[in-house]
């Protein structure tokens, strides 16, 4: 098992790895079975298969919303199995994590909801009103932090979600149907900024099933059939992308950190 | 979960001396700073719901004021019953109506040089008719009688003022052929004793029951807080807010009911008493006494008012204890 915690060819690291994993729900149902699989700092990867394939599942494990039946999960620098109860908070705090329905609070507004996560960890008011500034831009949203999330359109409700999720710099970005409900041009654009949080060493996990998407980058394919990989898909070279370089400096700033706290 | 105060960035911090010092400072800062905010949140949130606060303080109020009120009323019968003053102790003998003044006043004297008599008053009828009119208001009806129907009386302080010397000297007075009948006063205080000893009892068990209440009021009012904010503590517990983080503004709602309902129970006890305390005076006078109708004293208030604010922030706990912990963003996924 050692192995799996050796840097990579590249020279990266492990952050996330599933060990060996199987999920049975109390009800009996078999969600995941023998799942194996690394990321490495940096990695971008997508997660399909059809519905009720175990997409969602493999990112419960990984917010420890559910505990793996058999086998070992370990993500940013921790085993999630020895994980305590009042230890998962402190966990979490490494994870952004981007839902399909946002799970935005309402009466609050956009800053108060892209603060969030920076309030529950204690950091200053300036450090909050600059860094929230920062993930704002970042997602085109400057200028609104004002508004309330019902003031805004579903892209805009997405992107104050990802903000969120990337707002206190983590190294892991997960992310459940990012695009669901968002027409392709808005997809395109959000999986534009998940791409550059992984080009500045956040690991980036995204679980679609939206085929359509998924083939216009040439990404890490993770293809699930009822709980087993059935395919894992490699990019063909690490330099070529659908993507252009379009990155921001400023906030690659905000994220340096990202690089040397998720390393298993 | 607690509102952001993000009126304006602070200006770039002084250097400290050393990381860490400004590290533990600057969480020291945030902490303080986030129980603040989590203590005007709570309020607000309160204040944005005036009607159903309002009706919540309320109920705790009464609930806090009635057995307060209820050990207050103790209080004052206990001075009553513990303040009798030997002047106090008074054997009433009234006298047979076919007596004649001089017999009386004879009899009087008789007794003032008695041993066992500190003091004597004599009543006579017509002053006994006097006073009978000026308190009763029934002079009319006494205009129409033929004769004065009233007994005169003498009063009498015993020596020995404990309750077996009082009896005896009734005793010995109720023999006198003069008497028709005789009345110790000391009676009504003894019942009265009796009975504060069991209204003690009675109070401390209201007490219980009322404090029961208490908790059971701001526990549910809790627990309804916790339903009407179930996404929120959801969403809070997935990006990494500590139990303690989720608990903290439920806290200070149950604090800032029992602050409330406390403050408002001694403002209801208050003004009772003071609303009382002319109409006691009044009636105390008629019994001769110069007892005047207490207030709680500002350490029984303190205690009243610690107590009210620990009720409400122990029912937060039990209800954010129970409520909060089957929580958890099973489905958010
Ligand atoms: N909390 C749960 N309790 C019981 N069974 C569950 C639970 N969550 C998921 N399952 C079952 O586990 C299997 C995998 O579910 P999962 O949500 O991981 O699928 P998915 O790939 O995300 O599907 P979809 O594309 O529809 O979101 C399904 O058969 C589902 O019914
Ligand atoms: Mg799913």
């Amino acid at each position: 098992m050692c192995n799996r915690f050796r840097a990579n060819k590249k020279g990266r690291r492990n952050v996330i790895v599933f060990n060996a994993v199987s999920k049975r729900y109390e009800n009996g149902r078999e969600a995941l079975a023998n799942l194996d699989f690394e990321m490495q700092t940096g990695e971008f990867a997508f997660i399909t298969g059809h519905s009720g394939a175990g997409k969602s599942t493999v990112l419960k494990l990984l917010t420890v919303i559910e505990r793996p039946s058999s086998g070992e999960v370990f993500c940013a620098g921790d085993s999630l199995r020895r994980l305590r109860n009042r230890e998962i908070p402190y966990y979490r705090r490494k994870l952004g994590m981007v839902f399909q329905n946002h799970q935005l609070l309402f009466d609050r507004s956009v800053f108060d909801n892209v603060a969030l996560p920076l309030v529950i960890a204690g950091y200053s008011t300036y450090d909050i009103n600059r860094r929230v500034r920062a993930a704002l831009d970042k997602v085109g949203l400057l200028g609104k932090e004002r508004l309330s999330p019902l003031q805004l359109s579903g892209g805009e409700q997405q992107r104050v979600g990802i903000a969120r999720a990337v707002v206190n710099k983590p190294p892991v970005l997960l992310a459940d149907e990012p695009t669901g409900n968002l027409d392709p041009e808005l997809s395109a654009e959000i999986m534009g900024l998940f791409y550059q949080f992984s080009q500045v060493g956040v690991t980036v996990l995204v679980a679609t099933h939206d085929l359509g998407l998924i083939s216009r980058y040439d990404h890490r394919l993770l293809t699930l059939h009822e709980g087993r990989l059935v395919e894992d898909y490699q990019e063909t070279s690490e330099y070529e992308s659908g993507f252009e370089e379009a990155r921001d400096h400023d906030f690659e700033d905000e994220l340096d950190v990202a690089h040397t706290t998720g390393e298993v | 979960m607690g509102s952001l105060n993000t009126a304006a960035a602070q200006g770039g911090r002084g250097q400290g001396a050393s990381v860490l010092q400004a590290s533990l400072r600057s969480r020291a800062e945030h902490y303080f700073r986030h129980h603040r905010e989590m203590a005007r949140d709570a309020l607000r949130r309160l204040a944005d719901t005036p009607f159903s606060s309002l009706l919540t303080t309320l109920v705790l109020a009464i609930s806090l004021a009635l057995p307060t009120g209820l050990f207050s009323v103790l209080k004052n019968l206990q001075t009553v019953a513990a303040g009798w003053t030997d002047e106090q102790v008074k054997v009433s003998v009234f006298l047979k109506k076919d007596l004649k003044d001089s017999d009386i006043e004879r009899l009087y004297h008789q007794l003032l040089k008695r041993e066992d008599v500190m003091q004597a008053e004599l009543i006579s009828r017509s002053q006994a008719l006097a006073e009978f009119k000026k308190w009763s208001g029934f002079s009319n009806v006494l205009e129409g009688l033929d004769e004065n129907p009233l007994p005169a009386v003498l009063v009498v302080q015993p020596r020995d003022v404990s309750v077996n010397g009082a009896k005896a000297l009734r005793d010995a007075l109720g023999a006198l052929p003069q008497s028709d009948s005789v009345q110790l006063d000391t009676e009504w205080i003894q019942r009265l004793q009796a009975m504060v000893a069991l209204m003690q009892r009675l109070v401390g068990a209201f007490a219980l029951a009322l404090a029961v209440t208490v908790l059971l009021v701001i526990g549910n009012t809790i627990r309804l807080a916790i339903e009407g904010r179930r996404d929120e503590i959801v969403v809070v517990k997935l990006v990494g807010g500590t139990n303690a983080f989720v608990r903290r503004p439920f806290l200070y709602t149950g604090l800032w009911y029992g602050f409330a309902g406390a403050f408002l129970a001694l403002a209801m006890v208050e003004s009772l008493t003071a609303w009382l305390r002319t109409p006691a005076r009044e009636l105390a006078q008629l019994y001769g006494s110069d007892f005047v109708l207490q207030g709680l004293s500002l350490s029984e208030g303190g205690i009243v008012f610690t107590v009210g604010v620990m009720l409400g922030l122990l029912g937060a706990m039990l209800a954010v204890r129970q409520h909060l912990r089957a929580i958890e963003p099973h489905g958010s996924i």
